[in-house]
């Protein structure tokens, strides 16, 4: 299969995004807007075109699904070690270009809509085309290098997307710490890539996850503090995906990130960037699972679980939506590493991994709807609290209902989408980790009850006196809603395992009865309790909150995980480990080489006097210089 | 030797051509159009330039006087694509001489002709051939450079010029006939074989090594440099220290890695102590010019030292890094050149301060400049970075790391001369800022093509990989 087409999957938003980036103030804003969703439409059909030939045509040899390589060297070191640029196929990888294109192009379509009449319509689509060539490129990879080379394009274009309001200081601030914190993480994700290159002597993804390769039998051949070396650097580059995909602790720029405008938070922090790290722990999955025995893979099972726990939990209480939704995001992605985590490699038992790209999948439609869903309601509103809003069930039909499909897909009622992926996430749990799987079914019950909390606490709930009567978004806001809510709906009937699993071979999955009844009760107790406490105006939720008294305020506060960061940086590292180095830095390295250049001034002012401007003396040096060496080096400087 | 064999000469046979018959068409090209006389050079120049593209069989012909392989017939292409991109930014310059002073074909055919000489010389098979190529290398330039004869400082960086150089190649003629007198042969491959340590060897290769010195400009043979560097016309000047070092350094290369083999523990030391004065004195001295000239000198006797980190190495990295950091330098020393060039042609401005604020007014042309001089001072990523990073990669992987520390010193050093002038371009504001000009076609041209070699050669690295092999004839 020859697959050398898909390079322009990234290469067609890059050239959208120079020619609105170049063309910024001589392009009309309508113009640009058609240009970039034309854009993203052929990437789209590319994407889906590859996905065809892929699954259904060429991709399948002798039963198993092979990754399809294109490649050339970009840089190299030793015979193994390159840099490689290229493209990479495989199923995975393809279902992250599908999800990419959908949900970007149902962004571009919504953005024409939703920034209509901003002053920087032209500079927000050419972002929206950086970032998705950045995503395209990232799934695309082929190696370590280069992945880490798209990682941090993303990460720019996230900086540049969440400080699009940039004469707003709490979204420069909101853009600075994502970017930060993401930095931050991201500087463990290149030790372990220099290690994993320096061990293994490559960074090409095929070679390292050959299961009989090298890199995944020869682990145990050095080993640091306790752990083989291999183990290390894996969790430093897990350190770069919790960053990225916003694990506990590193979690702290998702909700400011939000500060960012809506179609960006559903493209970005719902759908794409944000799973980027659950995608690399995915694309290197063969050397989670066998190298120490899993080692590995069991911390990002913990790091996810709690991460989907503690996040749920502050969910409940945000009354900002948008931040409901972030920290809805975060719980939902601590999901899918869980399921990374309890995976193993093999047929069926290979369950985790397939039922985390599922949900990966699922996920991404459903979030952005919701937040889709919710930029429309702030659209009509002009708010983002909870308090201003209520009752627009009866001005937005069209958002109340697909609003409602993907509350109802996150909690996993039966039959939408969210309800087989979340169904399988469990038994995979269930069948490997029993502590892990109760987490997993008190977060499913929470995940109902927050988002219900939020949806009638929208569309029902008390009926709010509008200054100005809301009324239903236009159709390109709502068109992409009503697509995603389809996509939602019916998603979950996809055979997702015959496609992509951990072997990539496929298998059949079946439901699990027993299991589904408890993680479907618990949803629905959770919707219930949401019912009672929100559906009319009472003042139950506000009596129990009270009751739990300092807990609520500590959830209510995220558990003052910024202070901590704040009172660690300012007054740790800024007072007790900068500035002692600041000091240094100024008064012994910087005079040290002020000396050094005050010195080359005076020796440069002494020896002005030799350049004479006289051919005479010129050819003394000459001469001089002649015998000088034929002396020092005939007689003196023999070896 | 049958009729074939000249075509192995095809550069050589061609360019002379191009000299005889730029000789004759002033003849025939009519008085008031005199200055078409540019384009016809520029024209034929460029079919050769291209031609020379063509592949050539390795060979040794007349007697094994002339000789010629693929490293040796891609070095020709590289200065023929430096003296095209030269000939584009000389044009304009060349018109208006040719329009005012009645100037005629004399500038192309002595510069053609030193080009000639410059062949010869990289492809001498003994020291007669080198000899002749090297004077004729030299003695056009020397009228080159007093070519602007209305010109009282132009007269006189001409004379410093042929009085310099003929000191430099009367020793360099004496180191030959000493290396003769202890060897027997004035053939390279002959004297391979019966070379040998011995005092009068070494002094003869002192006398020879300090005769190309002074084309490369190394310290201490380099006081001729900045003198005739601001007198002479800005094109010569350009001339002077891109393609004539360049051709120099070639052959130096090629001499030292294989005639001169057997004495390498004598020369690796004499290069490493003359490495280190021509970058310390060249860098401290390029830190105080005012004039944009003197200032480009001085920075090419500093590159000039570092050059002689590949050299040292004596292997097949170390001729691959140079081949390479001469590629990259023409590039980026025409591109910073043709940027005087233009200035000093509309304006007549030559002095730093006059490049305040430059920015403001020709934007385009600064970032040329500051690209030029990016790639001069070796910042990633355009090209000079990597040709200084595999010079002193070569250098290092011999285990002179003394040597590549000194280096870096330098580097840190010039960093701050290179960026004093984008700062007076950006930073500084002028009450009397060059006023904005458009450069004609040429010019515009020639500053184009130094910019994609700049960033292009950089990122290209098959063409590093295509080097190397080249360069595997000195294994």
């Amino acid at each position: 299969m020859d697959i050398t087409y898909t390079i322009l999957i990234p290469l067609i938003p890059l050239a959208v995004f120079l020619l609105l980036g170049i063309f910024n103030k001589s392009i009309k804003p309508a113009v640009s807007g058609y240009i970039g969703v034309a854009g993203l439409s052929t990437s789209a059909a590319l994407s889906f075109y590859t996905a065809y030939q892929y699954f259904f045509v060429h991709g399948k040899v002798d039963g198993v699904y092979k990754a399809i390589v294109e490649k050339t060297v970009w840089m190299n070191f030793t015979e193994t070690l390159h840099i490689d640029i290229g493209v990479l196929i495989d199923p995975i990888s393809i279902m992250m270009l599908i999800v990419v294109s959908i949900v970007s192009l149902m962004v571009h379509i919504y953005s024409r809509g939703y920034m209509k009449g901003d002053e920087g319509y032209t500079r927000f689509f050419s972002y929206l085309s950086l970032f998705s060539f950045s995503m395209y490129g990232l799934v695309l990879a082929t190696n370590l290098f280069q992945i880490y080379i798209f990682w941090e394009l993303v990460g720019v274009s996230s900086f540049l997307l969440i400080g699009y309001y940039y004469t707003k200081p709490s979204a420069v601030s909101a853009a600075k710490k994502a970017f930060i914190v993401t930095r931050f993480a991201d500087l463990g994700f290149l030790v372990g890539i220099l290690i994993i290159g320096y061990y293994t002597g490559t960074f090409d993804f095929e070679t390292l996850n050959n299961p009989e390769g090298s890199a995944i039998l020869n682990w145990a051949s050095t080993s640091f503090m306790g752990l083989s070396v291999i183990t290390w650097a894996l969790l430093l580059m897990f350190i770069g995906g919790a960053g990225k995909s916003a694990m506990f602790p590193l979690h702290i720029w998702l909700p400011d990130a939000m500060e960012g405008p809506t179609p960006v938070s559903a493209l970005i922090h719902a759908a794409t960037m944000v799973v980027a790290g659950v995608y690399l722990v995915a694309r290197l999955f063969p050397m989670f699972y066998f190298v120490e025995d899993g080692f590995a893979l069991e911390v990002v099972a913990y790091v996810g679980a709690f991460s989907s726990l503690f996040a749920a939990i502050i969910a409940i209480t945000q009354t900002d939506i948008k931040r409901v939704l972030a920290f809805s995001t975060m719980s939902q992605i601590g999901y899918m590493m869980l399921a990374l985590g309890v995976s193993k490699y093999e047929g069926h038992d290979g369950l985790g991994y397939m039922a985390s790209m599922f949900h990966l999948f699922t996920h991404a439609m459903f979030k952005a709807l919701l937040f889709l869903g919710a930029g429309s309601v702030i659209h009509a509103v002009h708010s983002n609290y909870l308090k201003d809003m209520g009752g627009l069930r009866k001005y937005m039909p069209i958002t109340n209902i697909t609003f409602l499909i993907a509350a109802l897909a996150i909690a996993g009622f039966p039959l939408t989408s969210g309800f087989f992926s979340k169904d399988e996430i469990l038994v995979a749990a269930f069948e490997n980790n029993k502590l892990l799987y109760f987490s997993g079914v008190l977060v499913a019950g929470l995940t109902a009850f927050y988002m219900f909390r939020l949806y009638f606490g929208i569309f029902w709930g008390k009926d709010t006196q509008y200054k100005h009567a809301p009324h239903e978004s236009p159709i390109s806001m709502t068109f992409p809603l009503m697509v995603l809510a389809l996509i939602s709906l019916f998603g979950g009937f996809i055979p997702f395992s015959k496609y992509v699993s951990a072997d990539r071979v496929g298998f059949d999955v079946h439901l699990n009865y027993p299991l589904a009844a408890v993680a479907v009760s618990v949803g629905l107790i959770g919707i219930a309790l949401a019912w009672i406490f929100y559906k009319k105006e009472n003042d139950l939720a506000s009596r129990f909150a009270n009751s739990l008294g300092v807990f609520y305020k500590w959830t209510y506060d995220k558990f003052y995980l910024d202070e901590i960061y704040i009172f660690v940086t300012k007054n740790i590292i800024f007072n007790r480990i900068a500035a002692p180095i600041a000091w240094f830095d100024k008064k012994v390295v910087d005079a040290t080489m002020e000396g050094i250049g005050n010195q080359t001034a005076v020796v440069s002012e002494k020896i002005k006097g030799m350049q004479s401007g006289k051919v005479q003396d010129y050819a003394f040096s000459f001469v001089a210089g002649i015998v000088i060496l034929a002396i020092v080096f005939i007689y003196l400087w023999t070896n | 030797m049958d009729f074939s064999s000249f075509l192995l000469m095809r550069q050589e046979i061609i360019l002379l051509a191009i000299i005889l018959l730029l000789l004759v068409a002033e003849i025939f090209i009519p008085k008031n159009k005199k200055s078409s006389i540019v384009h016809l050079a520029i024209f034929l120049f460029g079919v050769h330039t291209v031609i020379g593209f063509l592949s050539i069989d390795e060979c040794s012909i007349f007697g094994g006087s002339f000789q010629t392989n693929n490293l040796i017939h891609f070095f020709k292409n590289v200065l023929n694509i430096g003296v095209f991109i030269l000939l584009l930014q000389s044009a304009d310059w060349l018109q208006e001489k040719i329009v005012t002073q009645d100037k005629g074909t004399e500038f192309f055919i002595l510069l053609f002709s030193s080009l000639l000489g410059m062949y010869f010389m990289i492809s001498s098979g003994d020291f007669l051939m080198f000899y002749i190529g090297l004077e004729l290398s030299t003695l056009p330039v020397a009228a080159l450079a007093a070519y602007e004869t209305s010109k009282r400082i132009s007269s006189e960086s001409g004379i410093k010029l042929i009085l310099s150089a003929g000191l430099a190649s009367g020793v360099s003629l004496f180191g030959i006939s000493l290396l003769y007198a202890t060897s027997g042969s004035i053939f390279f491959h002959d004297i391979i074989g019966v070379i040998s340590a011995s005092n009068l060897t070494i002094l003869g290769f002192i006398l020879f090594f300090t005769g190309l010195s002074f084309k490369i400009s190394l310290v201490p043979f380099h006081f001729w440099t900045a003198d005739v560097y601001e007198g002479a016309p800005i094109s010569v000047a350009s001339y002077l220290s891109v393609i004539s070092k360049g051709a120099a350094v070639f052959i130096l290369m090629i001499l030292m890695f294989t005639i001169f083999k057997p004495l390498m523990h004598v020369w690796e030391n004499i290069v490493y102590v003359i490495a280190l004065a021509t970058m310390f004195i060249g860098n401290l001295f390029a830190l105080r010019q005012k004039n944009m000239k003197r200032f480009l000198a001085f920075s090419s006797i500093a590159q000039a030292g570092f050059i002689l980190l590949g050299l040292i190495s004596g292997t097949q990295l170390g001729s691959a890094t140079i081949v390479y950091f001469i590629l990259v330098y023409i590039f980026s020393n025409l591109a910073a050149f043709g940027v005087v060039q233009a200035i000093s042609l509309k304006t007549g401005k030559e002095n730093m301060d006059d490049y305040d604020g430059l920015y403001r007014t020709n934007p385009n042309l600064s970032l040329v400049m500051m690209l030029a001089l990016f790639s001069l001072a070796g910042i990633p990523p355009v090209a000079g970075f990597f040709g200084k990073f595999f010079l002193f990669t070569a250098a290092a992987s011999e285990g002179y790391y003394l040597l590549v520390f000194l280096a870096v010193v330098n580097v840190t050093i010039s960093l701050y001369y290179y960026l004093s002038v984008i700062r007076a371009m950006f930073i500084r504001k002028s009450d009397n800022p060059i006023p904005f000009f458009k450069n004609k076609l040429y010019m515009r041209l020639g500053l184009l093509i130094t910019v994609l070699g700049i960033l292009v050669i950089g990122m290209y690295s098959p063409l590093y990989d295509y080097i190397y092999e080249l360069s595997s004839i000195f294994n």
